[in-house]
This record gives structure tokens, sequence and C-alpha cells, in this order.
């Protein structure tokens, strides 16, 4: 029996071993969140608290529920695939309040050059002005209707004569 | 208890089919959404695009990106026909306010937007410490910033560019794909804001969406392919100098 002669040091050992991993175990329950390892290595909850976060861009379908009158114009003409906040900015405030958050009405002077100023760097297909040379002083916007700008009434309201 | 054949084989479906609704699970807010019907990504034009910078300022006040940090920008290229390895690239703030006028010369330009890839195979994900950044099960690569250390890791693990320490926060950023929107069924900020159609959010896991009619009709490639990231942000039109 000599061999086990001094084995108590080795079970006691082997007992502390054994209680470190125990609170190792409460430890890590305790300080783990309960949604780690859901979906994978990573908090599944993060993914709810992403989703929740405030929306600032209503969307175009919610501008039109109300706006129906402009989505119509701007419909028929070569605007037709620009959304509404692409001009007049992020307003799911507006929507979601329409009488205490009003839409300041973009300056066609300035809102305009932001798309159409011409450069060779642009796509060749695309409308383009020099605003210097192109009527220089009027806004935009006294020419060209901003939903529908082109100079002629809308092919939609001729049957596409001019 | 005994399970006769019979009982067994009715059985398993039905708990196939419970374990599914179970793994799927839905973001909160957002009870009609489930993360296993999607598979996110974006299709980029580059022949529409502008440089009007309207998605790089959409993206900034819908997820309120500080100034000078950018979760999208826009670059310009300008390419002679000859030497395709050296482009001159600019993006003064991100193309926030648009580009200077461009003269015509001998060479080509051109603008490409860029945000994060939301990698299948993301190497931004692989090398966090903590599991802090992930892949949602809707393939969207996320930051979660209650867990996330700081260390930065991912900011130079990314081969797009597209992350960096928020400078109040100090925890990674990055592009969220506009979670908090598309699981709410709209399209995301920079989408919504571009004029010209060139950027098209893309869920790839929905045979009705138009980017697999798409897909199949022209030449599109991801940025980087030879570092097999699984990229899922899809530019048409891309030219070789693009790094």
């Amino acid at each position: 029996m000599s061999v086990f002669k001094d084995a108590g040091h080795l079970f006691r050992f082997a007992g502390l071993f054994v209680l470190a991993f125990l609170i190792f175990l409460v430890v890590r329950h305790y300080v783990v969140p309960k949604s780690f390892g859901q979906y994978g290595h990573y908090r599944g909850d993060a993914i709810g608290e992403i989703a929740r976060r405030p929306v600032k861009y209503a969307g175009h379908e919610t501008c039109e529920g109300c706006h129906s009158d402009q989505a119509d114009k701007k419909k028929a003409g070569k605007h037709a695939h620009v959304n509404c906040e692409a001009c007049h900015g992020a307003l799911a405030g507006h929507a979601d309040d329409p009488s205490t958050v009003t839409p300041v009405l973009p300056d066609t002077a300035v809102l305009c050059a932001q798309c159409h100023r011409a450069s060779a760097a642009k796509p060749k297909g695309f409308p383009q002005v020099d605003p210097a040379n192109h009527y220089p002083g009027p806004p935009c916007g006294s020419c060209h209707q901003p939903h529908s700008p082109g100079m002629d009434a809308p092919k939609a309201a001729t049957g596409g004569v001019k | 208890m005994k399970i006769s054949r019979r009982q067994l084989l009715i059985l398993l479906p039905a708990a196939a089919v419970a374990w599914e609704s179970v793994m799927a699970g839905t973001p909160e807010d957002a009870p009609n959404y489930k993360m296993t019907g999607h598979w996110w990504g974006m299709l980029v034009d580059i022949d529409k695009c502008i440089g009007c910078g309207n998605c790089v300022r959409a993206c900034q006040t819908e997820n309120d990106v500080p100034d000078g940090y950018f979760r999208t920008w826009v670059e310009r290229y300008h390419v002679s026909d000859e030497n395709m390895t050296e482009p001159e690239v600019i993006s003064p703030d991100g193309g926030k306010e648009g580009f200077p006028v461009a003269q015509q010369d001998d060479k080509k330009y051109f603008f490409v937007p860029k945000l994060c890839n939301h990698c299948a195979d993301s190497p931004c994900t692989q090398v966090c410490p903590v599991g802090a950044t992930f892949i949602s099960p809707d393939g969207v690569v996320l930051v979660d910033q209650t867990y996330c250390l700081g260390c930065a890791y991912c900011v130079q693990a990314c081969p797009y560019g597209c992350r960096y320490i928020h400078p109040e926060k100090k925890v990674a950023d990055k592009c969220t794909l506009c979670y908090h929107r598309i699981t709410k069924g709209l399209t995301t900020a920079c989408c919504e804001a571009c004029p010209t159609g060139a950027r098209q959010l893309a869920d790839l896991k929905n045979p009705n969406d138009p980017i697999h009619a798409f897909l199949k009709t022209h030449s599109v490639q991801v940025l980087k392919p030879q570092m097999a990231t699984g990229a899922k942000v899809f530019y048409n039109d891309l030219d070789g100098s693009v790094r």
C-alpha cells in the first residue's frame, strides 16, 4: 500500500479542482447573458435591440398615403422613381406627428444642382446643366416643376403629344 | 412509453417544424418578420450612380453616424485606358456633399458607392474575441455594442475598410444594412434616398425579388472576390481598377 501512502494530497487537490470548477460554472451562469448562444456565438437579444432602433426616413409608401396628389403628379413625370425623401429629407417625424413637425420646402436653387450640375464624371445619359450658364439667377423651380420637371405638360396629360 | 413506428413517423415532422420555429426567432417589434426567411444583400449599379452623395447624407441622418466617419461613402475613379492599376480615386468627405466638377479628358470617370458587403464568410466576425460581432441568421453583419470591447481587431480585419471605432461610444460601428428598417419591411435609408436607383436592397432568399432576374441577365461582380469573403453587395459594370 506504499503507493497510496500520501494519496491524501492528491484527493485534496482534486477536491479543490472540482470546487473551482463548480464556482466557475456558477459565475458563468450569472455573467453570461441568457441569450448568448441562442443563434451562435453571440448575444441573441442583440438582434432585437438593433431592430428596435428608431426609423428616420419614413419611406415613400408612407408619404404617398397622405400626399397622393403629389405622388400622382410625380408618377407621370421623369422623377417617377425618385423617392420623396431623396429631396425632402428624412421625415418619419412628420409622418408620426404631421401637425407639429412640418417639413421645410427645399430650395430648388440649391437642391436641383446636387444631382444635375454638369460634370464629365456623371453617366452620359443623365440630364445635366451648367447652373452658371443655364438661366442663372432664378431658382430652377420658377420654370421646372420639381415633381414633374419637364418644361412641357407631362406626357400622361397630353397622350404623348406635345 | 412505447412509440410505434407509425407514431414516430407522425411525430418526427411535427417536432422538426416546432424546432424550426424555435430556431427561427423574431427580432422584437417585428412580429411578422422571420429571420430564416431572408438573406440580405445589395445591388449597386455603377452605371446609374451620379455621385450626388444623397446616400451618404441619408445614412448619417438615419444612423447618427458622427461627422468624419462613414458607414457608406462614394468614391470617384479616374482611370486611363492603359494603366488600370493606378486609378486616381477621390472621396471628399465621403462624397457627402458631392464631387468637384470634372472636365472631360482622355481618361474615364465613374463613381463607386461603398458600404459593408455583409459577407457570408466575413473576416471581421471571425476575429472578434468576445462574440460581439456576428452574422445574423438573415445574413446581416451586426455589432452588439453592449458587448464590444473596442479592441478594433475587426476594423483591421475588414478588407473593405467598412468599420470604425465610434469616437464617443469607443466600440466598433458599421453599416447594419438598416436592420431596424428592413425588419419592418422598409428599404435601407441609402436606397430610399438614392435618386437614380443605383442602390437596391436585395433579399436573395425571396424568389420574387428582382435581384434574381438582374443577376441572370447582367455581368455582376463583388469587391475583392479573390479574398473569398462571400460578399453580398453585387456591383453591376464594375471596372477592373476598383479596389
